[in-house]
């Protein structure tokens, strides 16, 4: 009898390898697919997304641009109504607004307008919302822009595996994805298989099982409503985490699933509340599950201020644990 | 001169006429809604650029676009039925007069936002070199278009990757009706390749044998040498901007003067001072023949129906 094969741990990579792992195995399926963007070649990407990319397949694939989001933009979406899949990396989503029309009236109207004659199979990538003391014109959440809009998928996972999961399901996707990433978890580490795996877009995940209280959040935020969920159980009340992971199309299903069972409802977002998608959550909510509801939709935002510089300004502006406690205890307080 | 070629020319040049003033009386019949934005006068720059490009090229436009759609072998009748919003429209309905667009002819549309599509035709054209490719990107433009980032971004990318890209301002000289005098500080448009650099030229546009030499050198650059040019063809819309336009900037002088060098016209007077006078003749009541039969159709054709609504939006 041999000894038991040694059990390797499982393998955890940085969100921005699980990224860069995604778009090279999908160049290496589909010679269809080129990443173009500013600084993704030599430089290797403003925040190393694409390390190693311009060495491996060339400067024919991956496309170092000039600073002019509203020409690559536009450039990508003509290249992917030819007949090309490629992949727009914005360096950060504050810049995306400068090519928005591209994107809105373009991209997502292509397909309509066309009676399916012009399909756009593209993913606009990069960093959304707010980093370390950014100042008010870096520091923007536009998911809502996006997912206001009929005819593009918006994605916004949160964990490394779902991060490359979701990017390699966006590229294989024949309709345009906007893809949300964040500046602050570029880094972060966690488990992503070596085998290949996609994970669905349009499905959510439950991130952790509650019976007390809802808490739906997406992207970045996920990770502060896990927070949330680990303090409320230290104060002995069981909280559910959803994780969106898409935007559009929504897990409706999920959402109303989980509010069904724990009849209450808290929506923890970094964008401003007003005209936002949590707010758009709570009128699903409340008009689909009205009387599953043991107490009104909760729902954490930003405050309604461009964001401050000043560190301790920042930090008041964006959601922060102690609101959502604040919050969610209202909710459930509200029950009784 | 080669009577097929002619006789060619003035049958394209023709059915754009005859089929947009058909469209603009449907317009006020009110059988066609939304904006339409008629291309009568400038059919010399159409129909001379899609004479000498080849199937595997591709076209891409502004909100004029029934000219380009017809003169690139879009049908009369997939076209009218189109502005009616009907079915059987070469947009099935959900494009209208803006946005007409036909895959299998390679015509990517018809887009209405001022400028946005130049970009895109950039990145159509990239797609070919991409793929080794030597299919040819023509993108038409107005001279309203020359002034909004767009213009400058996608000249700038074609010209930094060598792209295989004509890009035609059809200079009519009014940006919806702002003239161009107060729009732009030179007459001759194409010198804005300069700084790109990128080939040039200016062309009368009225004229549609200049158009085809012009487009062919153009063409004959980027499918070779794969790089783009920016052609400038001075033309001239009769008509106001759009239906809306009532076009009072300008005097009845202004227009009769373009009348006269009317493209369409000279063409026929050469058809017939070379003894052509019955093919023309013939080609009036064909073209006459198939624009009423296109009406006909549009008028008979079903509208989309109504549990189709959602489709088309994704795959």
């Amino acid at each position: 009898m041999g000894e038991a094969a040694p059990q390797s741990a499982p393998r955890e990579i940085a969100i921005r390898d699980a990224i860069r792992e995604a778009m090279s195995e999908e160049m290496r399926r589909d010679d269809r697919v080129f990443l173009m963007g500013e600084e993704v070649g030599s430089y290797n990407g403003a925040y190393k997304c694409s390390r190693g990319m311009l060495d491996e397949f060339g400067a024919k694939r991956v496309v170092d641009t000039p600073i002019a989001e509203n020409g690559f933009t536009g450039a990508g979406i003509g290249a992917a109504m030819a007949g090309l899949r490629p992949i727009i990396e914005f360096m950060t989503f504050n810049f995306s607004l400068i090519a928005i029309d591209q994107i809105l009236n373009t991209a997502a109207k292509a397909r309509l307008m066309s009676a399916g004659q012009l399909q756009c199979p593209i993913v606009f990538r990069g960093a959304g919302g707010a980093a370390f003391q950014l100042g008010a014109q870096h520091a923007n959440s536009f998911d809502h822009f996006y997912a206001y809009t009929p005819g593009l998928v918006v994605v916004a996972p949160a964990t490394p595996y779902d991060m490359k999961g979701l990017l390699k399901s966006s590229i294989r996707n024949d309709n345009p994805v906007v893809f949300f990433e964040s500046e602050l978890t570029y880094s972060m580490k966690g488990v992503v298989p070596e085998e290949e795996y996609l994970v669905p877009i349009g499905v959510a995940d439950v991130k952790r099982e509650g019976t007390d209280i809802t808490l739906i959040s997406w992207g970045r935020s996920v990770f502060l409503t896990l927070e949330v969920a680990a303090e409320l159980e230290s104060q002995g009340i069981s909280a559910e985490v959803i994780d969106l992971r898409t935007l559009r199309p929504l897990d409706r299903d999920a959402v109303l699933r989980s509010v069904a069972k724990t009849h209450r409802a808290l929506v923890i977002q970094e964008q401003h509340q007003v005209a936002s998608y949590g707010a758009w959550l709570s009128h699903l909510i409340t008009s689909e599950i009205f009387d599953e509801l043991d107490a009104p939709v909760g729902l954490i935002s930003s405050l309604e201020i461009p964001m401050p510089y000043s560190k301790p300004l920042e930090a008041i502006v964006l959601p922060s644990k102690e609101r959502c406690i604040a919050e969610a205890m209202k909710i459930l307080e509200g029950a009784r | 001169m080669d009577q097929e070629l002619l006789s060619d020319l003035y049958r394209r040049m023709s059915r754009i006429r005859r089929f947009e003033e058909e469209a603009a009386r449907l317009y006020t019949e009110r059988k066609i809604g939304g904006f339409l934005h008629l291309y009568i006068g400038q059919e010399a720059v159409a129909v001379g650029a899609s004479s000498v490009l080849e199937a595997k090229d591709f076209f891409i436009t502004a909100y004029r676009c029934h000219g380009h759609y017809l003169a690139r072998g879009g049908t009369s009748r997939a076209g009218m039925a189109e502005l009616m919003g009907k079915d059987t429209g070469c947009s099935r309905g959900r494009g209208g007069s803006m946005h007409f667009y036909d895959a299998a002819l390679n015509f990517m549309g018809g887009w209405g936002i001022v400028g946005a599509h130049l970009p895109v035709a950039a990145g159509v054209a990239f797609a070919q070199k991409y793929r080794d490719s030597d299919a040819v990107t023509i993108c038409f433009l107005g001279d309203g278009a020359i002034n909004i980032g767009c213009f400058h971004e996608g000249m700038s990318l074609a010209a930094l990757w060598n792209l295989p890209v004509i890009f035609v301002i059809e200079n009519n000289y009014f940006a919806m009706g702002t003239p161009l005098s107060k729009t732009c500080p030179t007459e001759d448009l194409s010198i804005r390749a300069l700084g790109y650099p990128m080939a040039r030229a200016s062309v009368d546009g009225h004229d549609v044998f200049a158009v085809r030499s012009t487009i062919h050198t153009a063409a004959k650059r980027a499918r070779e040498q794969r790089m783009p040019t920016l052609i400038e063809a001075k033309t001239y819309r009769y008509r106001g901007h759009s239906m809306a336009d009532p076009a009072k900037y300008r005097t009845e002088a202004d227009v009769e003067e373009w009348k006269q060098r009317d493209p369409i016209r000279v063409l026929g007077e050469k058809l017939d001072s070379l003894g052509f006078s019955e093919t023309r003749q013939r080609i009036d009541r064909e073209i006459e023949d198939e624009i009423n039969d296109a009406v006909q159709f549009a008028e008979n054709s079903p509208f989309p129906s109504a549990d189709s609504v959602a489709e088309y939006v994704y795959t």
